[in-house]
């Protein structure tokens, strides 16, 4: 099951007692926030969690996969992640998915 | 921009937490992210992204100090995709600035 921002409101809900509605209106603030700083230009480190920075791309030629047709693939700004040390030493001790 | 002025900035754009529940709440926000994750679930947020995790193979590495060929286990890495609106935002910013 993926987590949402529906489980994030509940946790928030029962552990921390706000009442639905303020539960969800801060979840919502919180990632809409992240996209604002984003979308302004600066780069976001969450200590443990990792990082989210900006990358500017140039143009570069592309090809429609569909009709093999050549088209360039514009410049472009784009978000990437990357995870911090507690969380990849966290994922890092996950076994995979159980065997049948 | 840190995860404190990540919450200062929080803190500015409402009016019914107190500081400390805004704190508590960013904590108890990333804590349940990095629990599904390492408990192999995926996280999805409509309109910034998804996380999941990408499997790594096994693989014979080098100690970069020593020369010393180590093995290395399978393992799993966070991956993140962007999610559409975060993608269009970000990028829109950038055509404007032009």
């Amino acid at each position: 099951m993926a987590l949402t921002k529906a489980d994030l409101v509940e946790t928030l809900h029962n552990e921390l007692g706000l009442n639905k509605r303020e539960a969800k209106d801060f979840v919502d603030l919180f990632f809409e926030e992240m996209r604002q700083v984003l979308e302004s230009g600066e780069d976001i480190k969450l200590s443990g969690f990792g990082n989210f920075q900006l990358r500017d791309k140039n143009e570069r030629p592309g090809r429609n996969p569909r009709t093999g047709e050549m088209i360039p693939v514009t410049a472009r700004r784009v978000v990437t992640f990357r995870a911090g040390q507690k969380l990849k030493s966290l994922v890092e001790a996950y076994d995979g998915p159980e065997q049948d | 921009m840190t995860k404190s002025e990540l919450i200062e900035r929080l803190a500015d754009r409402q009016q019914y937490l107190p500081m400390r529940d805004i704190e508590t709440s960013v904590r108890l926000m990333l804590d349940e992210m990095m629990d599904a994750l390492s408990a192999g679930d995926r996280i999805e947020i409509r309109g910034f992204g998804s996380f999941s995790l990408n499997y790594r193979r096994p693989r014979l590495g080098r100690n970069p100090k020593t020369g010393e060929t180590v093995s290395l286990g399978a393992k799993y890495v966070p991956h993140f995709k962007p999610g559409k609106e975060l993608r269009e935002r970000v990028n829109a910013a950038v055509k404007q600035g032009d």
